[in-house]
C-alpha cells in the first residue's frame, strides 16, 4: 500500500485492497490482520462523529457490492439520526447467485475485514446489533466468523465500550438453511426473524421498518470489508481507482472455460479482455461464445462485448447489469438453449412462491426449454417463451423473477438462430448431432 | 423450494406416549442448547433457523418430534415450523445418511462435468436426488443430493461432503470420494475442516464449535491456487493499489459547518 513507485499516471491492471491479506500465512487470523493494519481504521472512526462516516463513504461514491449497486453511503444516510427503537446492520453474506464466489473466499481469508467493517458501518448508523446471515452451505465462512468474533470480543474490538469509546456492539452469526431467495434483502429479514424467507412489499424499505420492524441496513459482505479502507485512505483515494460514478477496486470471479479461474480484484471498469489476459486466456485456446458480466441474472453478452468497461454504467450501456461481477465464460461447445434451460430449472427450483408470476411463469418456462432442448420444440416455443418472459419482468414480486427471464430474453437475442436449429432437428427427426453439450440429451 | 413433501405440514398432534418419546430424544443436554440459541437473538423466534439445525444434529433430520420440539421451545404451533422446516432444502424431511454428498449441477459446473460427476455417483449408488444408500445413520451411508451453486464457481465442477468443499472434480476423482466414503474412511476437503459427519455439521451450523477436530477447523487452510490467483498475479508484477496518503482526512465534523 506504500509502494511509491506506482506510476502516478494511472493504476495498474491489478489493485490488491481487499484481497491483498490473502496471501499472508494464517491470514484468518486476529494476529495477522492487526500486523497487517488491522483495526487501524476502527480506532480513526470511533474518535469521530457517525455522521463524517456517513459522508465518507458517499463522497468515496462505494457502491453496493452485492449486485444492486446502490450508493452505500446514501443508504446509511436513510438511517434515523436520533434512534427511537433499536437500530439493526444486517450483512447478507447469502452468497448464491449462479456464478458468483467472492464473499466466500474473502469470509474464509480475511474474516476481520468484514467485522471491522462491521463495527464501523454500525458506529455510523448507531446500531448496536449486528447480525451476519452467512449462507448454511458456507459451512468454514461459518467457522471462520464465529472464531474472528470471538477473537474480536476477546481483545474489545466488540462488545461493551469497543476501545474505550463507550461505543457497544454485539455481533451474531446466523447460519441460513439453503434458500437462494434469502440473498433478497427483505426476504433475507424474513428468514432472519424464523420465518419463510420470502420478500417484504417495500415500502417500508428496511431503514424505516427492518428487522422487528426497527430501522435496519442490509449490506453484502464486500461493501462492508471495502469500509475500513475507505476510513483510512480517504475518498479521494478511493477513487483513485476505478470510474466516476463506479469507483473503487472490485473483485472479479473468473470461472468456466478460461486457462487460470480464479478471484482477480481490479479497478471497476476493467473490461473482459484485460482480465481474460491476466487469466491466461480462453482454456486451450477454444473461442469465447458467451459469458454472463456478473451471475445469471444479468444478461448474457458475447465475444462482442469484450471491451465493454465493467462497471455499473458500463454494463447497463451494453444491456446488460454489472451484478456481482461473477464473470463465468462459456466455449464454443456449450449450447446456449442448454445453458439457459439449466438456469431456468434454477430459478423454478428457487422461485419462494409467493408471487404467481415468478412462481407459475418460472415453471412453466422451464417446461418449454426442457422440451426444446429434448428436441421437440417448436419455432412458436420462442414466442412463448418470450411471451412469459414479459409477464414476468417488473411484474414480480422482487428481482427474481426479473432476474430468472435474464438468460432467456438475453439468449435468445444474441443467440436466436440456436434455438431455431434447436425445432429444425424436431422436424428432420435427426438426433445424431451431440456437438454440443446436452443440446441432444 | 416449492416441491411438495409427502410428509403432511399441518398441525402434528403429540399424544402422551409420544411426548415422552420426544422428551427423552432431546434431553436436558439439548434444552440447555437450546436456551443458549435463543438466548443469542433479540428475539427469540430468530432461533428458529439454528434449533431446526440443532434438531437435525441429533436425529440426522427434521422429524415431526424435532419440530414439536422446536414448536415448545419458541412457543409457536407445530404448523409454524412445519412451514419454515419445508421451505429450506438444508432441512432434511427423510433419515440423512452418516455423509450428505451434494453435487452442484448448476450450468457452470454442469458444462464443467457436474453434471456427469452427478450422473456417476447416482448410477454407483443407485440412488436419485435425495435418497440414501445404506442404511441411514449407519457408518458409509450416503445421502446424495445434486446442489445448485455452491459459491466455488472458479473451482468447478465442485461438490460438498457435509459442507465441505471438493473442489476441480471430475467423475472418476468424485467416485473415489464416494467409494472411500464406504469404506468408512474421512477423505480431507480441497479446503476448510477434517470432515467429520452429518449430524456434526450440523452442531456447527446451529452455533456450536464443540465437536471433534474444533481446533484442527480453527487451523485450517481455505485459500485454493484458484482463490489467491489474482493476488500472486499482482505480487508477481509487483502491482499494488495506489498508496494511501498517511492521514486521509475526514469530511468536517456536522457541528463545525
Amino acid at each position: 500500500m506504500t509502494d511509491a513507485a506506482n506510476p502516478p499516471e494511472g493504476t495498474n491492471p491489478l489493485t490488491p485492497v481487499l484481497t491483498r491479506r490473502w496471501l499472508s500465512p494464517r491470514s484468518w487470523t486476529l494476529h495477522t490482520y492487526e500486523q497487517l493494519e488491522g483495526y487501524s481504521a476502527l480506532r480513526t472512526a470511533l474518535s469521530a462523529h457517525p455522521d463524517q462516516l456517513i459522508e465518507l463513504v458517499k463522497a468515496a461514491g462505494l457502491r453496493g457490492r452485492g449486485g444492486a449497486g446502490f450508493p452505500a453511503g446514501v443508504k446509511w444516510g436513510f438511517m434515523p439520526k436520533e434512534p427511537s427503537k433499536p437500530h439493526y446492520l444486517v450483512i447478507n453474506a447469502d452468497e448464491g447467485e449462479p456464478g458468483t464466489c467472492k464473499d466466500v473466499p474473502l469470509m474464509m481469508a480475511d474474516p476481520h475485514s468484514l467485522i471491522e467493517g462491521c463495527v464501523i458501518a454500525a458506529y455510523a448508523m448507531r446500531a448496536h446489533h449486528c447480525m451476519i446471515y452467512v449462507r448454511g452451505e458456507a459451512l468454514h465462512c461459518v467457522r471462520r466468523l464465529h472464531q474472528a468474533v470471538r477473537e474480536a470480543y476477546e481483545s474489545g474490538y466488540l462488545g461493551r465500550d469497543i476501545l474505550g469509546s463507550g461505543f457497544d456492539l454485539d455481533v451474531v452469526v446466523h447460519a441460513g438453511a439453503g434458500a437462494y431467495i434469502c440473498g433478497e434483502e427483505t426476504a433475507l429479514l424474513d428468514s432472519l426473524e424464523g420465518k419463510r424467507g420470502q420478500p417484504r412489499l417495500k415500502p417500508p424499505f428496511p431503514a424505516q421498518a427492518g428487522l422487528y420492524a426497527c430501522p435496519t441496513t442490509v449490506n453484502n459482505v464486500e461493501t462492508i470489508a471495502s469500509v475500513p479502507y475507505v476510513v483510512n485512505g480517504g475518498s479521494d483515494w478511493f477513487r483513485t481507482m476505478g470510474r466516476e460514478k463506479s469507483p473503487g477496486p472490485k473483485i472479479y470471479s473468473l470461472s468456466g472455460h478460461v486457462e487460470n479461474p480464479g478471484q482477480y480484484e481490479a479497478p471497476l471498469g476493467t473490461t473482459l479482455r484485460e482480465l481474460l489476459e491476466l487469466a491466461g486466456g480462453m482454456k486451450d485456446g477454444v473461442p469465447l461464445k458467451f459469458w454472463t458480466p456478473g451471475g445469471s441474472s444479468t444478461p448474457l453478452l458475447t465475444a462482442d462485448h469484450l471491451d465493454v468497461p465493467l462497471d455499473f454504467e458500463g454494463a447497463t450501456e451494453a444491456g446488460t447489469m454489472l451484478g456481482t461481477t461473477a464473470l463465468m465464460i462459456f466455449n464454443e461447445t456449450v449450447s446456449v438453449p442448454w445453458a439457459v434451460m439449466k438456469w431456468t430449472q434454477f430459478y423454478e427450483h428457487e422461485s419462494c412462491g409467493k408471487c404467481t408470476p415468478c412462481r407459475e411463469g418460472c415453471f412453466w418456462l422451464a417446461q418449454v426449454l426442457e422440451r426444446m432442448v429434448d428436441g421437440r420444440g417448436t419455432e412458436e416455443d420462442i414466442d412463448t417463451l418470450l411471451d412469459v418472459c414479459d409477464n414476468i419482468l417488473g411484474r414480480s414480486f422482487c428481482a427474481l423473477g426479473d432476474g430468472a427471464v435474464s438468460p432467456i430474453t438475453s439468449g435468445i437475442k444474441y443467440f436466436r438462430d440456436e434455438f431455431l436449429a434447436l425445432c429444425e432437428r424436431n422436424r428432420s427427426t435427426e438426433t445424431a448431432d451431440t456437438a454440443l453439450v446436452g443440446a441432444a440429451r | 423450494m416449492t416441491e411438495q413433501f409427502d410428509v403432511t405440514t399441518t398441525e402434528h398432534v403429540i399424544v402422551p406416549g409420544e411426548r415422552a418419546a420426544y422428551t427423552a430424544v432431546f434431553d436436558e443436554k439439548v434444552r440447555a442448547d437450546a436456551r443458549e440459541v435463543i438466548d443469542r437473538y433479540p428475539d427469540p423466534r430468530s432461533a428458529l433457523l439454528p434449533l431446526l439445525h440443532l434438531v437435525q444434529s441429533v436425529q440426522g433430520h427434521v422429524t415431526n418430534e424435532g419440530i414439536e420440539f422446536c414448536a415448545e421451545q419458541l412457543a409457536l404451533a407445530t404448523a409454524e415450523v412445519s412451514a419454515v422446516a419445508t421451505f429450506y432444502t438444508m432441512y432434511k424431511r427423510n433419515p440423512c445418511g452418516q455423509h450428505l454428498v451434494s453435487v452442484c449441477t448448476n450450468t457452470l459446473c454442469a458444462a464443467m462435468g457436474g453434471d456427469e460427476v452427478y450422473k456417476r455417483l447416482g448410477d454407483h449408488l443407485g440412488v436419485g436426488h435425495e435418497e440414501t444408500a445404506g442404511t441411514p445413520g449407519e457408518q458409509g451411508s450416503i445421502t446424495l443430493e445434486h446442489a445448485e451453486c455452491l459459491a466455488a464457481c472458479d473451482l468447478a465442477p465442485v461438490l460438498q461432503i457435509n459442507y465441505e468443499y471438493y473442489d476441480n472434480q471430475d467423475s472418476t476423482t468424485a467416485l473415489e470420494l464416494v467409494r472411500a466414503l464406504q469404506r468408512g474412511e474421512k477423505p480431507p476437503p480441497t479446503r476448510g475442516a477434517p470432515l467429520t459427519d452429518f449430524r456434526d455439521v450440523e452442531r456447527q451450523l446451529a452455533g456450536f464449535f464443540d465437536g471433534p477436530g474444533a481446533e484442527a477447523a480453527e487451523n485450517a487452510s481455505a485459500a485454493a491456487p484458484e482463490t489467491v490467483r489474482g493476488a500472486r498475479v499482482a505480487d508477481e508484477h509487483g502491482w499494488t493499489a495506489p498508496a494511501m496518503p498517511d492521514h486521509a482526512e475526514l469530511p468536517p465534523r456536522p457541528d463545525d459547518k
